[in-house]
């Protein structure tokens, strides 16, 4: 029989939270950030939104606004709030791995 | 090494509290008299700041249906166009200044006034007409556009700001 066996290692993050290799990320630390800021439970729709932010920084090298967050992602800026009432764009990104969006829309 | 880290340390902990809330009163009702206090507004709910707009004076053609969609750069008494005053008094100068900016905008992911609006409401900011401007222009509630979450009296501004930073622009 052979184990697996998963270890826990230290993750280089910037004073923020954010951390700054975002190769690194794994769902099971989303699950983690998420809960440390307050969000007990990543519901489908917060991965619909943390997912597609990652997916956008990936493809683009940047974070998306919380404009065309509202518009692309599928979830509306109502919503996007009530998921993430400390800021969306920020908490996704946060969440999803990627470094803090830097745009002031 | 050590002594200076440890003096960095002690200016930190100097930092005053984070901002939990912003009432922003804007007063004019140009481009870059209403823009700026948008963005502001947006960029506080970005943050998880609370955030509410107060239009006050010239301020409320913002909010005002048959005006939102006129706002324009002002070209004339505006140093910082960089426009010598006879030639912004030219007709259609601030329609097309206007006009360039807001391609530049666009490009920059800023939405229209209106749809601005529409996502600092949607994202939990207030947005709110002054009484007493409102009684000056003779306006009806039935004037603005359906983002404006009532008209308040200068008392009742501040009875909602309680704890807030207040930012005039």
């Amino acid at each position: 029989m052979t184990t697996i066996e998963i270890t826990r290692r230290a993750l280089a993050r910037d004073p923020e939270g954010f951390l700054v290799d975002s190769g690194e990320w794994t769902p099971e630390i989303a699950v983690e950030i998420a809960q440390e800021s307050g969000i007990a439970e990543l519901t489908p729709r917060h991965w619909q939104v943390v997912e597609f932010m990652r997916e956008r920084y990936l493809e683009t090298g940047t974070a998306p606004s919380i404009r065309s967050l509202g518009k692309e992602s599928g979830v509306p800026i109502k919503e996007l709030y009530q998921l993430f009432p400390k800021g969306p764009a920020k908490l996704a990104a946060k969440i999803g791995g990627i470094p803090k969006p830097r745009g002031c829309i | 090494m050590t002594e200076l880290l440890e003096r960095i340390d002690i200016e930190h902990e100097a930092i005053a509290e984070p901002l939990t809330k912003v009432a922003i009163v804007v007063s004019k009702g140009s481009l870059e008299g209403i823009y700026p206090a948008l963005i502001l507004a947006n960029g506080a709910r970005m943050e998880g700041i609370e955030a509410d707009l107060f239009f006050t004076f010239f301020g409320l053609d913002a909010i005002r249906k048959d005006r939102q969609a006129k706002i324009r750069v002002a070209t004339v008494g505006n140093p910082g166009m960089h426009i010598p005053t006879l030639v912004g008094v030219i007709p259609g100068m601030s329609w097309l200044a206007t006009k360039m900016m807001a391609g530049k905008m666009d490009e920059l992911d800023i939405p229209p006034i209106g749809e601005f609006l529409e996502l600092i409401h949607d994202s939990g900011g207030g947005i709110y007409a002054c009484h007493a401007s409102v009684e000056m222009f003779d306006l009806e509630p039935d004037d603005f556009v359906p983002q404006v979450d009532g008209i308040l009296t200068v008392g009742e501004f501040y009875e909602r700001s309680a704890g807030a930073q207040v930012v005039f622009t």
